[in-house]
């Protein structure tokens, strides 16, 4: 007679990783040129200067509630440069500023989104994304058919779609899982693992040991990764990419990082975080480990790090100048885009709503 | 009618690839009620899915199949069941094109079988219509024909916008009439006169047209003649149809099988009064269902009005001064 068997009943996994917490390789190859590394780098820096920008100017009152990256930088740049956004798509949540511009999405339209301007939503005819989403999960299923139905057509661009480790509590993770492996959809699940979802903490989420390992359930392959670490990030999501692209279906990737700023502008994590965690973490800080990394390397200097910030700034300024200068919009607004062919009644409440705010013609 | 449905999505299947059918059993079975029969076998596994059982990624990934390029149908087997993809429904698929301000449209019908009368278990017959009706960005037809079954399906199927198609569960074997073989097209936002009339409007959509249509013919056995209105789509509604008839007859009677408390009924309600105020010759009356939940099936056709209770409450109207 065989024993009941119990699972799981194998060892938990740790995270993939390619540098020290101080940036150095290890003894492989690298799976990124110094010239890739650099502009990672750049998009990292990037958007360290916007979230700064930003965080200040809503302070003032001149930018909405945002969430900022901080702490996640190389999670997302590492996922984003695996892509190629000629025929890659990007479903976000809403936390990934600098995988959205590296596809195309222009950050004046990041800045007026979350200025509260209908304009920054418009998503350029070229750029492969959906909106940012707000309601966690929901993205996830659209990614799965978006994937699968771009292989339906006999494409070979692939989906990542982004979101946390609090939405992955929602059914629509589980749904999609679990139709991704069905259809073999060519789409990366990208779990960030940041620790916290505002101040409800990762083990109040799962009482499974990693999320990566819960893509066994569904059938699919899971992955888990250093998320302070943009090499193994890169290396991983590109396994990942390659291995959708040629058929092989859907990954699940967990990103193991920290948000070592508040969950958005409106958010108080002194009052949920623990001050010794967030300093291990603030340790590996990502943006410090990748330059660590380039010194190693022999190819980093103040020089090197000034003119880039230097070039950053002008980019941020350049945008939020251009966004604080975008007139709000007229009542129109409310109006465009919601129908293809719209009912007579919304055009009649259209025109009501034009001569009332005075922007009738 | 459920022919008319069947034989409308393989004429548009043949006329453009682009359109997939997914959702629950419609494969080698051919739906519970059979609307997508022998649609796998002619057009293949991959354009006729069987789906996890899963309402909310039926509907969301049928938002990611329109993004790829292809015009998706997706059938939810159930309407009582959508309660499972609302937040698709009613936050992503609605809101798709005005959040990514134009980039994105969403050429997605969704069809669901809706209403009681046929003694399914409990859960599966609930007249929701008016959740979606309160969703901005998403059209809301209900045919009552099987004419106007095939004609608003293919409308639907052209449509760039996203459309809630929905069923009379009790018309799909009950309903038959003519309908031509070829393609043809019912506009959405147009109502269809179902019978002519002078003293009362009877307003309905759906399964309950029948039954407005049976009234209005007992009716006519007492002297009262009764103009029936067959909505057919609730989003666009069309406010000229029905002030055109209410101008003529100044009685005004609205038949649902929902619940009467923020039921569609309200809102033809508020908008006759509007439009026609002056032409009304009596308070507007609603038949509806009670404001409670939808019963078991042996007790049903005590909750969904009856021929019986139109001929009584129209024909007491019929009398009514202001």
């Amino acid at each position: 007679m065989s024993e009941s068997r119990f699972l799981p009943n194998f060892e938990p996994i740790a995270p993939f990783s390619r540098l020290t917490d101080s940036g150095i390789l290890d003894s492989g190859e690298s799976p990124m040129s110094d010239d890739a590394v650099i502009e990672a780098l750049r998009y990292m820096m990037l958007t360290r200067v916007f979230d700064d920008k930003a965080t200040s100017m809503q302070r003032q009152g001149r930018f909405g509630t945002f969430s900022s990256v901080r702490g996640q930088e190389a999670s997302v740049v590492g996922a984003a440069t695996a892509l190629d956004p000629t025929k890659d798509w990007i479903v976000p949540q809403y936390r990934e500023f600098p995988a959205l511009i590296r596809h195309g999405y222009p950050i004046e339209n990041f800045a007026l989104y979350f200025m509260g301007n209908p304009k920054g939503g418009t998503i350029p005819s070229n750029v492969n994304m959906l909106p940012m989403q707000i309601s966690l999960a929901a993205q996830i299923p659209q990614a799965t058919g978006l994937a699968w139905g771009l292989k339906m057509q006999g494409g070979d661009g692939v989906v990542i779609t982004f979101f946390g480790d609090g939405a992955s509590s929602e059914g629509d993770f589980h749904e999609s899982l679990n139709l991704a492996g069905i259809m073999k959809a060519p789409v990366i699940f990208f779990l960030q693992n940041n620790g916290w979802a505002i101040s409800t903490p990762r083990e109040n989420q799962t009482a499974a040991r990693s999320f990566a390992e819960r893509a066994i359930g569904y059938g699919v392959e899971g992955v888990m990764v250093d998320g302070n670490d943009l090499l193994a990030v890169h290396e991983v999501t590109t396994q990942a990419v390659a291995k959708a692209r040629a058929g092989g279906g859907p990954t699940l990737i967990e990103s193991v990082t920290y948000r070592t700023g508040a969950h958005n502008t409106a958010d108080d994590p002194t009052r949920y975080i623990d001050q010794q965690e967030l300093e291990k973490w603030q340790q590996k800080d990502p943006v410090e480990r990748v330059k660590n990394y380039l010194r190693s390397r022999g190819i980093w200097n103040e020089n090197l790090e000034q003119e880039l910030l230097d070039s950053c700034a002008a980019q941020i300024d350049a945008a939020m100048e251009s966004a604080r200068n975008t007139p709000l919009a007229t009542s129109d607004a409310l109006f465009n885009h919601v129908y293809a062919e719209p009912p007579q009644r919304m055009l009649d409440q259209k025109r009501d709503w034009a001569i009332r705010n005075g922007d009738a013609q | 009618m459920i022919e008319a449905i069947r034989e409308c999505l393989g004429q548009e299947m043949e006329a453009d690839n682009r359109v997939v059918v997914i959702g629950e059993d419609v494969g080698v079975l051919g739906g519970v009620f059979r609307a997508t029969d022998g649609l796998q076998a002619r057009f293949g596994k991959d354009r006729v899915v069987d789906m996890p059982l899963a309402e909310g990624v039926i509907v969301g990934s049928g938002i990611g199949l329109a993004m790829s390029g292809l015009r998706p149908v997706i059938e939810l087997q159930f309407l009582g069941f959508g309660h499972q993809a609302f937040h698709q429904i009613g936050q992503q698929v609605a809101r798709l094109r005005y959040r990514s301000q134009g980039r994105h449209s969403l050429p997605l019908v969704i069809r669901s079988p809706f209403g009681g009368g046929v003694r399914t278990p409990e859960l599966h017959s609930d007249a929701f219509e008016a959740f979606y009706t309160h969703t901005p960005g998403l059209k809301v037809v209900a045919p009552a024909t099987a004419y106007d079954a095939k004609g608003l399906l293919a409308a639907a199927m052209e449509s760039d916008d996203p459309v809630l198609y929905l069923e009379p569960l009790k018309g799909y074997r009950l309903t038959k009439d003519e309908v031509p073989d070829e393609r043809y097209t019912v506009p959405l936002g147009k109502l269809r006169v179902a019978r002519a009339g002078a003293d009362v409007t009877l307003i309905a959509w759906s399964a309950a047209v029948n039954v407005a249509e049976r009234a209005a013919e007992e009716l006519s056995e007492q002297g009262i003649s009764v103009e029936v209105l067959d909505l057919r789509s609730l989003n666009p509604l069309d406010i000229d149809g029905v002030s055109e008839s209410v101008a003529k007859t100044g009685r005004v009677a609205i038949l649902h099988e929902a619940p009467l408390t923020g039921g569609f009924g309200g809102e033809l309600v508020a908008t006759i009064q509007q439009e026609c105020f002056y032409s009304l010759e009596a308070p507007i009356i609603r038949i509806s269902a009670p404001d409670t939940p939808y019963p078991l099936g042996g007790v049903e056709d005590l909750y969904i009005p009856d021929v019986d209770r139109v001929v009584a409450e129209v024909a007491a109207l019929a009398k009514a001064s202001a």
